[in-house]
């Protein structure tokens, strides 16, 4: 079977791959790209474990095909921290034990990357429907909007601080 | 297996030509978010997959001449939330797509997909019919439009011929004191499918009704417009006696299925419910406005 060749950016890097004209972005992520941060909980765009961004927009891995990434931006869990550097979500998540068994830890980091770049300082309410895509079955969300709204509150006094 | 292809052509006339000589086996891909998951669940197998999100004219907002609206059927709810005005002049059409699945799936979901994939429940669908949408479609035999509520012909079945395909909708301009609402009845407050959905779009002159339409999801084998509803609105100032005969229209039009959803009954009494509350949220949008 003829295999595609598609060439995008990942994480700011320019990259290509060959795939399946049926896989989808999730399954060249895990595979030849060999970045399996992003994971694979239901497969059917439910859970959020896949989240990605496409050209900044935040998306599901799993609903997308491999093949519409060409000549697009994607970013994935891979690119929050800045070498060894955590990203402040990833720290503040450390910090306040906002995940246990970690499957849904990147596709919510991913999310709430989205939601702060577009609404720097979102109220309880709007962290917890941007999030009701990103399915947890262990902390019971709580700890998880709560470190969202800690590192929001941060990054603002570190922003009112700089000017 | 035998071998999908996949095509992302850059007009439109590509795309048509592509989707009509493929025949059955072709199956047009926008957000993907229900192409995906039916591929993925082994209910379609598609030999040639179309992806329209390159043409231009299928994924712009644009304000049309005389004021109106055209959204490429390709446009995601996203996008359409991100326009500067598009929400201020259809905050329920916006709302309506703004249901639709989680953020993740609004990145990608497009209200032409929610329409072509025929589901009697899809959100947009019953706001899109009570802003009176025109659709605009492509194929084989050229251009033609429909109105939005002619184009479901039942459960994942819809009244495109074959080989066409879904352009774009029309929203028309709106009179002042004009808007309109979107209301889904849920058992839950975000990600689920509709029990009931309603859509009011109202124009109001002095506290009177002067224009309305009503679009009903869920409770019939498509997606309804109730012209019984708008005629009793129609003219009134929206006093109970109206909204009660209006909420009687809705649900007598009503032709539900029982469903682990909701029975048949419930859905009959929501759709008169919905119907009171979705006029009364379109009739203070309309009357703040000016």
């Amino acid at each position: 079977m003829a295999k595609v060749h598609v060439t995008t950016s990942i994480n700011g890097e320019p990259m290509e791959f060959l795939c399946e004209p049926s896989d989808t972005m999730l399954d060249a992520l895990r595979g030849p790209l060999a970045l399996t941060g992003s994971k694979e909980g239901c497969a059917s765009g439910d859970c959020g474990a896949c989240s990605i961004t496409i050209d900044d927009r935040l998306v599901c891995s799993c609903l997308m095909l491999a093949v519409e990434s060409e000549g697009h931006e994607i970013r994935t869990i891979e690119g929050l921290a800045q070498g060894e550097k955590l990203h402040p979500l990833q720290q503040k998540f450390l910090e306040m034990a906002a995940l246990q068994c970690g499957i849904c830890t990147s596709g919510m980091l991913v999310a709430s990357d989205a939601l702060l770049r577009k609404n720097p300082d979102p109220t309880e309410e709007e962290v917890r429907f941007w999030l009701a895509g990103n399915l947890c079955r262990c902390t019971g969300y709580d700890k998880i909007v709560r470190a969202v709204m800690e590192t929001a509150q941060e990054l603002q006094n570190q922003e009112m601080r700089a000017h | 297996m035998t071998e999908l292809r996949y095509l992302a052509p850059d007009t439109l006339d590509e795309a048509v030509g592509a989707f009509a000589k493929a025949g059955s086996a072709a199956r047009i891909l926008a957000g993907g978010t229900d192409l995906l998951v039916q591929m993925r669940s082994g209910v379609l197998k598609p030999g040639v997959i179309v992806d329209i999100k390159r043409i231009p004219e299928l994924t712009a907002i644009e304000q049309t001449a005389d004021g109106g609206f055209r959204i490429g059927a390709a446009v995601s709810g996203m996008a359409l939330a991100e326009h500067e005005t598009f929400g201020k002049v259809w905050p329920g059409v916006l709302e309506a797509v703004n249901l639709i699945g989680s953020k993740q799936v609004q990145g990608r979901a497009s209200a032409g997909g929610n329409l072509c994939n025929g589901s009697p429940a899809g959100d947009s669908v019953p706001a899109m019919v009570a802003a009176g949408a025109i659709v605009t479609v492509q194929g084989p035999n050229g251009r033609r439009e429909m109105k939005v509520e002619d184009v479901p012909a039942g459960p994942g079945r819809t009244n495109l011929k074959p080989g066409e395909i879904l352009v774009s909708f029309t929203l028309p301009p709106r009179p002042p004191g004009s808007s309109d609402a979107y209301l889904r009845m849920i058992p839950r407050t975000e990600m689920d499918i509709a029990v009931v959905g309603c859509g009011v779009s109202l124009t109001m002159k002095d506290g009177t009704v002067t224009a309305a339409r009503v679009g009903l999801g869920a409770v019939a084998p498509t997606v309804l417009l109730v012209e019984d509803a708008a005629k009793a609105l129609i003219g009134s100032k929206l006093d109970d006696a109206a909204l009660a005969k209006a909420a009687s229209a809705c649900s007598a039009a009503c032709r539900p299925i029982d469903d682990k959803r909701g029975t048949i009954a419930y859905r009959i009494k929501v759709a008169g419910v919905l119907l009171k509350r979705t006029a009364a949220i379109a009739a203070q949008r309309a009357t703040q406005k000016n």
